[in-house]
């Protein structure tokens, strides 16, 4: 327990961009550090679009042909053998090799990736069989506070809310070492945000290392899922610790304004608008942000 | 005439089953009214009848003490209430440019007029001129429910009803979005209606906040 299993250490990722205005490098990684230790939910946060989708892309091998990936970003096991995953000509390759069976992922809108015309039973069951999975899907439905019954039902026939507990139990279905949730409350009324952290709360302490990528810092603050967080701005973590400390007392002025949005702390708009991550110069920061912002007459 | 809109002992029905029952709200000028209830509890229905989208099976709806009527048989602008819709996606379209989405709601002017609007509308809800040339698939859901904004705000509607308007957005969007619409609020004494799920929301958003059950209740009294 407390092992570390997911390490990154300057990583860095430039992916190409071909659009009607011309090509480009967007910035979706620069200089990360992160790490995610089993028994432990570790939250990545920040606003759309800063680049927290593109790091579990990065841990699942799966960014666009052409990217360019620098610095180390590896799978660690219980015994403390390395995996890179980005780096090489077949980083991609061994990260597919994890997919599923040893890092499972719980993607953005799981409506989308189940096939509508099949019921969730039998799409579960293919996954439990392709994987070599040790538990049924049953089991698995159970695990997530899902009836039976969503077996026989088809997508369409599920609430939101319940397709996004069925897609907690397709990445569980392997038997993971390693859990990536991305987005998995939002659009979720508290409620039902509240029982869905508590499920991968119980994931970390069954021994996974769990990452939690999400915009939605009330429920995270909320429902205390995370023992750390990562503050992530235009492709760089600007703070990182405790949960404790980063939601309550932030040291970075990102951090600080991110959480003045928060409803519960005044609703106060951020100053100026998040970058485009296209060719963004090297030594951006939110500082300039902030400088341009004033410039266009910002006030509190 | 009393400056506001409003629904009094408002029903409707789909197809026999009944969604809204004895619904009396208003919304003044210059007011924020807050509106939650469960997924299913029929805001939506509530708003679409109130911008006169849905006619009221029962019941009756007057802006400014006139009756709303559906928004083609409306002269001009009515009596000026639109509305933000919870998915920006849907109530755009991926052929338009978002410069000609906001361009939409300017109505009839000048083109230069209409130009010189639009720019000023994008720049009141932060668009930079480079994201205005772009069309909605090139755009983030935030980027483009901005743009959605503008186009409500830019024939400076007396009533803006929001419907789950911020429920796909980051916290910062959404900030940065209410403020937008409160500022219309204190400069021109524009009427917002806000429909969420998210009570601590529309407790810092709104002046007053109220559920959708407690609304029938109190009309089921009388």
């Amino acid at each position: 327990m407390n092992s570390i299993a997911i390490r990154a250490e300057g990583h860095t990722v430039r992916i190409p961009s071909r659009t009607r205005r011309g090509t480009g490098w967007v910035h979706a990684a620069t200089d990360v550090a992160f790490s995610a230790y089993r028994g432990g939910v570790h939250a990545l946060v920040g606003e759309s679009g800063c680049g927290k989708t593109t790091f579990a892309s990065a841990v699942l091998g799966m960014l666009p042909p052409g990217t360019m990936a620098a610095g180390e970003l590896d799978y660690v096991d219980a015994s403390g053998t390395r995996t890179p995953l980005t780096a090489g000509r077949d980083g991609a390759a061994r990260a597919a090799k994890l997919r599923g069976r040893v890092i499972g992922y719980v993607p953005q809108s799981p409506a989308t990736y189940l096939t509508p015309v099949r019921t969730v039973g039998s799409q579960l069951g293919e996954t439990v069989r392709e994987l070599g999975g040790a538990r049924n899907p049953q089991d698995l439905l159970a695990q997530v506070n899902l009836e039976a019954q969503a077996l026989d039902a088809f997508p369409h026939e599920l609430s939101g809310g319940m397709l996004q507990r069925a897609a907690i139990a397709f990445a569980l279905a392997g038997g993971p070492d390693v859990l990536l949730a991305d987005e998995p409350v939002s659009g979720l009324d508290p409620d039902l945000a509240q029982l869905t952290l508590g499920l991968l709360r119980r994931v970390a302490d069954a021994g996974a290392a769990v990452v939690l990528i999400t915009h939605d810092l009330q429920r995270l603050a909320d429902s205390g899922t995370a023992d750390e967080v990562s503050v992530m701005y235009a492709g760089r973590i600007v703070e990182s610790g405790p949960a404790s400390e980063v939601l309550e007392l932030p040291s970075h002025p990102y951090s600080r304004d991110l959480l003045a949005a928060l409803p519960a702390n005044g609703l106060q708009a951020m100053p100026g608008t998040s970058p485009e991550l296209t060719d963004l110069p090297p030594e951006y920061s939110y500082a300039e942000r902030l400088a341009a912002a004033a410039e266009a007459g910002y006030a509190r | 005439m009393p400056a506001e809109l409003s629904a009094v002992n408002a029903g409707f029905s789909y197809g026999g089953t009944p969604v809204l029952r004895n619904v009396t709200i208003s919304v003044p000028a210059g007011g924020q009214i807050g509106l939650t209830g469960p997924s299913g509890s029929g805001k939506t229905t509530l708003a679409r009848i109130l911008a006169g989208l849905l006619p009221a099976g029962e019941g009756t709806v007057t802006c400014n003490g006139q009756p709303v009527q559906r928004p083609w048989k409306q002269k001009g602008h009515g009596c000026g209430i639109a509305m933000l819709f919870q998915s920006p996606r849907a109530s755009c379209s991926p052929r338009l440019t978002l410069r000609q989405i906001i361009a939409e709601g300017a109505g009839r002017t000048s083109r230069g007029g209409r130009a010189r609007r639009v720019e000023q509308l994008a720049a009141q809800v932060q668009l930079t001129p480079d994201l205005l040339d772009r069309y909605p698939s090139e755009v983030s859901d935030g980027q483009l429910q901005r743009a959605c904004l503008a186009r409500s705000l830019a024939a400076e509607p007396g009533y803006l009803i929001c419907d789950e308007a911020t429920a796909m957005l980051d916290a910062a969007t959404t900030a940065s979005l209410v403020r937008v619409i409160s500022s219309e609020v204190e400069s021109r004494g524009m009427g917002v209606l806000a429909l969420s799920h998210d009570r601590p929301l529309l407790e810092a958003w709104c002046t007053s906040v109220t559920s959708l059950a407690a609304l029938s209740a109190a009309s089921g009294e009388r």
